[in-house]
């Protein structure tokens, strides 16, 4: 079988078993599996910009909420029908990350994390400061009459589901389709040199930006859905720990690999469901598991299977 | 013959050195025009500043009759002047496909593929795309280099020490493959490699201490007495 034969068949393969699971998932897990399919996509996105771009944000989490109020504020306040409030989310992560990229991207390394916290904690502050107009930190619940799309109330758990597996399966094909285009190759370019790409004739901006953009619009859909689904908005979910998350996830399954950021999100998920059962101090168990990656598999799950054989992977 | 491109007062100091002081530069379409000089004079910094890698100072840069002299780096790549690097700077956890695909559909190649693969050929690395870059010997990641700036398709190249850790025999490989370039494609080389130079340039300038010492044919250049006492040591020409 060819490469590229290979990652199809593992790819259609995924989605085929995650189709297939919504069946026999006892509906506890059926509902955590959607918020993984969810916060997966969130991941994805996050390695687009970390993983294959090599740009180290720790600001991600303003995307996802941008994504989930650009939802919400519209059904809230104007009333607005889901599908259309879906597209504003998106299209909210997408443009604010653009505005962040103009003036972060300014900085590399070091003060690009900064700067990109930085944006997400003023971010954080200002949800909090409209309070009246964002509900500060209380958040809101989505008027369940908006979570009913073509006549599935996605508050529902089989509707629900469904809506999480189209919308990483589209994402994850997009993704696909992205690393392996010759845009996909300029992003790898300016991750491992800049400057050599700058010399074969590519704007190390440009790409940046760009790359963040699609990193945004990932993040705003992501946190639209995720809002969406299971009908709660809220300023927690703009704090750091949610800039964290997908690059935790993205790390644990391999930075640069297209399933990675699902299968990170998927253990890391479990790993804390099923610690927090034993102890309050799971967190503790996070970061052991953390260390012990950092040690022993640098380059995440899939990246270390990718080196150790799977060449194909992309 | 209009020049292809020309450099007016070309200058550019760190702090008090004076790397390239008020250097005057012609590019005739369809020569190969060598840099040489001692170390330490110039020549790296000054297709630095044609190529738009370092800012210049003051001075003007012409290409084609346009003023280039304030342009990005990635802009002149896109006006058709390619640089290929002195310390070898391939991609290397790339695969050797992947780095002159780069360079490739940075030219706006339709088939990639066939692009890529005639690129190697050129350079003889035909065969390698599946390898990555950083496995391949020193010497095939100068060629990788070459092929990649070759695979551009650029007006000007500008090839700064390619021969430096080439077998012999690759380097007699390397003086057909350049005198294949010209004249469709114009080719500057800084070389230390005396019997490279006077081999294949058509036309050589001297830099010494960021200024230029004389310009002329490699004839001309062997005979000027001023070149001699500064650079070639009499007439064991050895850099």
């Amino acid at each position: 079988m060819s490469a590229s034969a290979k990652s199809w068949a593992l790819h259609l393969g995924l989605i085929a078993v995650l189709f297939a699971a919504q069946f026999g998932l006892p509906s506890y897990h059926a509902t955590n599996v959607s918020r993984i399919m969810v916060l997966a996509v969130f991941a994805m996105g996050y390695n687009i910009a970390f993983g294959y771009t090599g740009l180290l944000s720790l600001g991600h989490a303003l995307f996802f909420a941008a994504g989930m109020y650009g939802m919400g504020l519209p059904i809230w306040t104007l009333s607005w029908a889901p599908i259309p409030a879906l597209i504003a989310g998106l299209v909210a992560g997408g443009a604010l990350a653009g505005l962040v990229g103009l003036l972060a991207l300014r900085t590399a390394g070091v003060s690009f994390m900064i700067v990109t916290l930085m944006f997400a904690q003023a971010g954080y502050l200002t949800l909090l400061y409209l309070n009246t107009h964002t509900g500060g930190d209380e958040g809101f619940v989505v008027d369940s009459a908006a979570r009913v799309i073509a006549g599935f109330d996605l508050s529902t758990d089989a509707p629900r589901y469904m809506a999480a597996l189209i919308l990483f399966a589209t994402a994850m094909l997009i993704c696909l389709w992205l690393v392996r285009s010759p845009f996909g190759r300029v992003m790898v370019a300016m991750r491992e040199n800049e400057q050599r790409s700058r010399m074969l004739g590519y704007n190390p901006f440009r790409v940046k930006l760009t790359a963040l953009v699609i990193s945004g619009l990932y993040a705003g859909i992501a946190g639209a859905a995720y809002g969406m689904l299971f009908g709660y908005v809220g300023a927690t979910f703009a704090t750091i720990q949610y800039s964290i998350l997908p690059m935790l996830y993205v790390l644990l399954g391999g930075a640069g690999t297209v399933i990675g950021p699902f299968l990170g999100a998927l253990l890391m998920f479990y790993l804390i469901d099923i610690t927090s059962g034993y102890t309050t101090a799971y967190l503790f168990v996070v970061g052991a598991a953390l260390v012990v990656l950092v040690l022993f598999a640098p380059k995440g799950i899939l990246g270390t299977i990718r080196e150790r054989g799977l060449k194909w992977l992309p | 013959m209009a020049a292809l491109m020309q450099a007016l007062g070309l200058t550019r100091h760190f702090g008090g050195i004076r790397a390239v002081d008020g250097v005057n530069f012609r590019l005739e379409p369809g020569e190969i025009h060598a840099i040489i000089g001692p170390n330490g004079a110039g020549k790296t910094t000054f297709v630095s500043l044609l190529s738009g890698r370092i800012p210049v100072q003051s001075g003007s840069i012409t290409l084609g009759g346009e003023d280039i002299t304030r342009l990005a780096a990635h802009v002149r790549v896109k006006k058709g002047i390619a640089y290929t690097f002195q310390i070898t700077s391939v991609y290397p956890k790339l695969s050797v496909f992947d780095n002159v695909a780069l360079a490739a559909q940075s030219a706006g190649a339709r088939d990639l593929g066939g692009q890529v693969a005639a690129a190697l050929a050129r350079v003889n690395l035909a065969g390698l795309e599946d390898h990555l870059a950083g496995n391949l010997s020193y010497g095939h990641q100068r060629l990788l280099e070459v092929a990649m700036g070759l695979a551009l398709k650029p007006r000007i190249l500008i090839l700064d020490e390619p021969t430096q850790g080439l077998a012999a025999g690759e380097i007699e490989g390397f003086k057909a493959l350049v005198r294949s370039l010209v004249p469709e494609t114009t080719v500057m080389l800084i070389e230390h490699n005396m019997e490279v130079v006077m081999d294949l340039a058509t036309q050589i300038t001297v830099l010494n201490f960021g200024q230029v010492l004389a310009t002329g044919t490699p004839d001309q250049i062997r005979a000027n007495p001023d070149v001699q006492s500064a650079y070639l040591g009499g007439h064991d020409a050895e850099g």
